[in-house]
């Protein structure tokens, strides 16, 4: 039976929630109106107001009471609505909850499980549309994940939740509505939240990508290998830390490098894989890697514009075919 | 201004080595001219030119070894005046840049120019990938000596996994030792040619006995006029009756690249030679369908012995559109030949002989010259039945010498 990426998050909350009484949830319009993107609907009515609480439009105010729920021994999960209004909450994320067992000599934990939504799209314009992934994934004392499949969306929270310090999950606008068949519950139950996947084998180069453009580079792959291009596409689903070692090996499997990521290329994520790839890897490089990144502008509201401006498909295809000299 | 490349010289070839010039900077070439002496793992090989012009300047000096499409020399067109500044060169411009003294102000513009070159032609240093510089060093091969295939003629790692090793030879295999080694560099290029063959491409084969009674008894007549020097050898009639024959079977005469087959024009028959040191070439004739015998006995006789000699043209090597291999003289009854890539079709001869044959007209047995011919063709390209017919045609063909 096929599952919708919504569904599967929403069955993993559930579950969290029942679960564990320490779990509760809190964000923006996460209660009455189910949340913005629906993911939480239904909860309210079966877990009551304490445990799904609506909150004021303060960033700020509520992730810093999600830091200081975690630290009091509570399971917080907060919901940030989109990415690009965490930056309200950066200094409870950066400051606080990523620091405190540093700077208190591994007496305080922060075991908080972030949500934000992330991404392009939608035409939601550019306020709601950016990919800033990489800000977090640039921070030591938190995990970032971003799953990409339906089993992961389904069994990335508990891991989550386990871990003792701060985890934030990036959930791409676009794959709200992707479905897939949720794989038997042995395999996600058996989900870590430290390795990159083989989404697809190749041998001729690696599509490197996460969160909302794996779909576009399984694609891709697919248009190629209708060209007898045989390609391998890798999912980070970790940001943080990055499996190096994942991407290592398919490199040296494949000798070529194309990274596809949301963000723009300056200071990317996409930049930082191509610079470890350089550093690691340079032996096995048959090529310059290259990366599809979204143009360096603001991402527009026009849907014409909108998708010109972020990574497609048709570009992951020439880009590979360029490498190759085809 | 044009280019001058090393012409592939046969489609196993990837690089020659430069032996001489012919031709100098200020030099008038006509189209087909003979400028440069290209040694192959097989030949010495006299390149021509393609195109009319004037020798501008000389890029290559003799005893380099290139890749196939590498520029050698670049030559003015008919009419076209010669740039106020020689541009600097290919293989010179480092050694000349050292030997120049700090430039005079005034040549600034010619520094825009230099880099222009330079960008076109990126001199020095080539471009590798870090995968395949590692893998030729693993592999103790010269990086320099690999033709790139990447973008830009970047060399990647399948350049380097397909590049042959070769051990630079004394130009003309002057030594015992060079010889075993250009031995084993032909055995080497024939042996990938003939794998290619049968791993690609489906032959099927075909045999027919051809009587040879009239031939042989027209060609007598003929010969019985001429000195023995020049006789025309049955071998000579059997290359233009195969010739004449396949003009109206065009399947049989051409290339298949790229997944599909280019039929030929003209026919362009390699005459399968073996060499004395063990070996096999098998250059062009030229047009065989409209030239008369005794040209062509000439040009037979003439390929022969340049190509054991070592001294082939590069249109000789390069542009066989089937091959006809003869071996008779070795005194086999019957030839099942391998296809050369990318041609689509080889004629076998085997030894002309007097055997039993019923004569069809009166029904008697009778005692007549005749030889196997045989057919192997690539049936991607054709099929039996054409194939049968045209072995059915050859053999009318052959039953009245006097029409060709």
């Amino acid at each position: 039976m096929k599952v919708s990426y919504r569904e599967a998050l929403r069955e993993a909350l559930r579950e969290a929630l029942a679960q564990d009484p320490r779990v509760f949830l809190m964000g923006e319009d996460v209660g009455r109106y189910g949340g913005t993107y629906a993911v939480s609907k239904g909860l309210l009515d079966e877990f009551g107001p304490d445990r799904i609480r609506d909150t004021p439009l303060s960033e700020l105010g509520f992730v810093g009471a999600g830091v200081g729920a975690a630290l009091g021994g509570m399971r917080p999960i907060v919901e940030v609505m989109t990415i690009n209004f965490s930056l309200l909450a950066l200094d409870q994320i950066v400051n606080s909850a990523a620091l405190l067992r540093h700077m208190s000599g591994g007496q305080c934990a922060v075991p908080l499980v972030i949500r934000m939504v992330t991404g392009a799209g939608r035409q939601l314009a550019a306020q709601h549309s950016h990919s800033l992934e990489n800000w977090y994934a640039h921070i030591p004392g938190i995990r970032v994940l971003a799953p990409a499949t339906v089993a992961d969306a389904r069994g990335m929270l508990a891991p989550a939740l386990a871990d003792p310090d701060p985890v934030i999950i990036f959930e791409h606008a676009q794959l709200y509505n992707l479905e897939d068949a949720l794989p038997v519950e042995r395999v996600w139950r058996a989900c870590d939240i430290s390795r990159a996947a083989v989404r697809r084998t190749g041998t001729q180069a690696s599509l490197i990508t996460y969160g909302g453009c794996l779909p576009k580079a399984m694609q891709a792959a697919d248009e190629l290998a209708a060209t007898g291009i045989d390609v391998e596409v890798i999912d980070l689903r970790v940001l943080r830390p990055l499996d190096l070692d994942t991407i290592a090996a398919s490199v040296r499997r494949t000798h070529r490098v194309v990274v596809v990521d949301e963000g723009w290329k300056t200071g990317s994520l996409a930049g930082e894989i191509v610079a470890r790839i350089a550093e690691d890897c340079l032996y096995d490089l048959d090529a310059p890697p290259r990366r599809v990144c979204s143009a360096e502008v603001p991402i527009p509201y026009a849907r014409h514009m909108e998708a010109a401006a972020l990574p497609q498909v048709a570009q992951i295809v020439a880009a590979v075919k360029e490498m190759l000299n085809v | 201004m044009f280019e001058f490349k090393l012409p592939s010289l046969g489609a196993d070839m990837d690089e020659g080595k430069l032996l001489e010039w012919h031709v100098k900077p200020g030099d008038k070439v006509k189209k087909g001219q003979v400028v440069a002496v290209v040694d192959t793992s097989k030949a010495a090989v006299d390149v021509e030119i393609w195109q009319d012009g004037t020798v501008f300047e000389l890029l290559v000096e003799p005893g380099t070894r290139l890749p196939v499409g590498s520029v050698m020399a670049t030559l003015l067109e008919d009419g076209e005046s010669a740039p106020a500044r020689k541009p600097v060169t290919l293989q010179g411009a480092r050694k000349g840049e050292a030997r120049r003294k700090a430039p005079p102000p005034e040549v600034a513009a010619e520094a825009v120019g230099v880099r222009q070159a330079a960008e076109l032609a990126p001199p020095g240093r080539p471009r590798v990938s870090p995968a395949a510089r590692k893998r030729a060093d693993e592999l103790g091969r010269d990086i320099a000596r690999i033709a790139g295939s990447g973008p830009g003629g970047v060399v990647t790692l399948a350049d380097v996994e397909r590049a042959v090793v070769v051990p630079t030879a004394a130009a003309a295999a002057a030594t015992p030792a060079a010889a075993a080694t250009r031995q084993a560099e032909m055995r080497r290029t024939i042996a990938a040619a003939m794998s290619r063959s049968k791993r690609e491409i489906p032959h099927y084969y075909l045999f027919e006995t051809i009587p040879l009674a009239r031939a042989s008894e027209w060609l007598a007549g003929v010969n019985a006029d001429r000195p023995i020097t020049e006789r025309i050898l049955m071998a000579a009639l059997l290359l233009k009756a195969v010739a004449i024959t396949l003009k109206g079977f065009p399947a049989l005469n051409g290339f298949y690249r790229n997944e599909r087959f280019e039929p030929a024009d003209a026919v362009h028959a390699g005459v399968a030679i073996s060499l004395r040191g063990g070996g096999l070439v098998a250059p062009a004739l030229h047009d065989v369908d409209s030239k008369t015998l005794p040209v062509l006995m000439h040009e037979l006789s003439d390929l022969v012995r340049r190509t054991r000699a070592g001294s082939l043209r590069s249109s000789e090597m390069s542009d066989p559109t089937i091959t006809v291999t003869n071996l008779g003289e070795q005194g086999v009854e019957a030839v099942m030949g391998v296809i050369y890539p990318p041609q689509v079709a080889l004629v076998g001869f085997g030894r002309v002989a007097s055997r039993p044959v019923v004569d069809e007209v009166s029904g008697e047995l009778r005692v007549l010259p005749a030889v196997t011919a045989s057919l192997a063709a690539d049936h991607r390209v054709s099929d039996g039945h054409r194939g049968a017919l045209f072995l059915g045609a050859l053999r009318e063909l052959l039953q009245h010498p006097e029409d060709f």
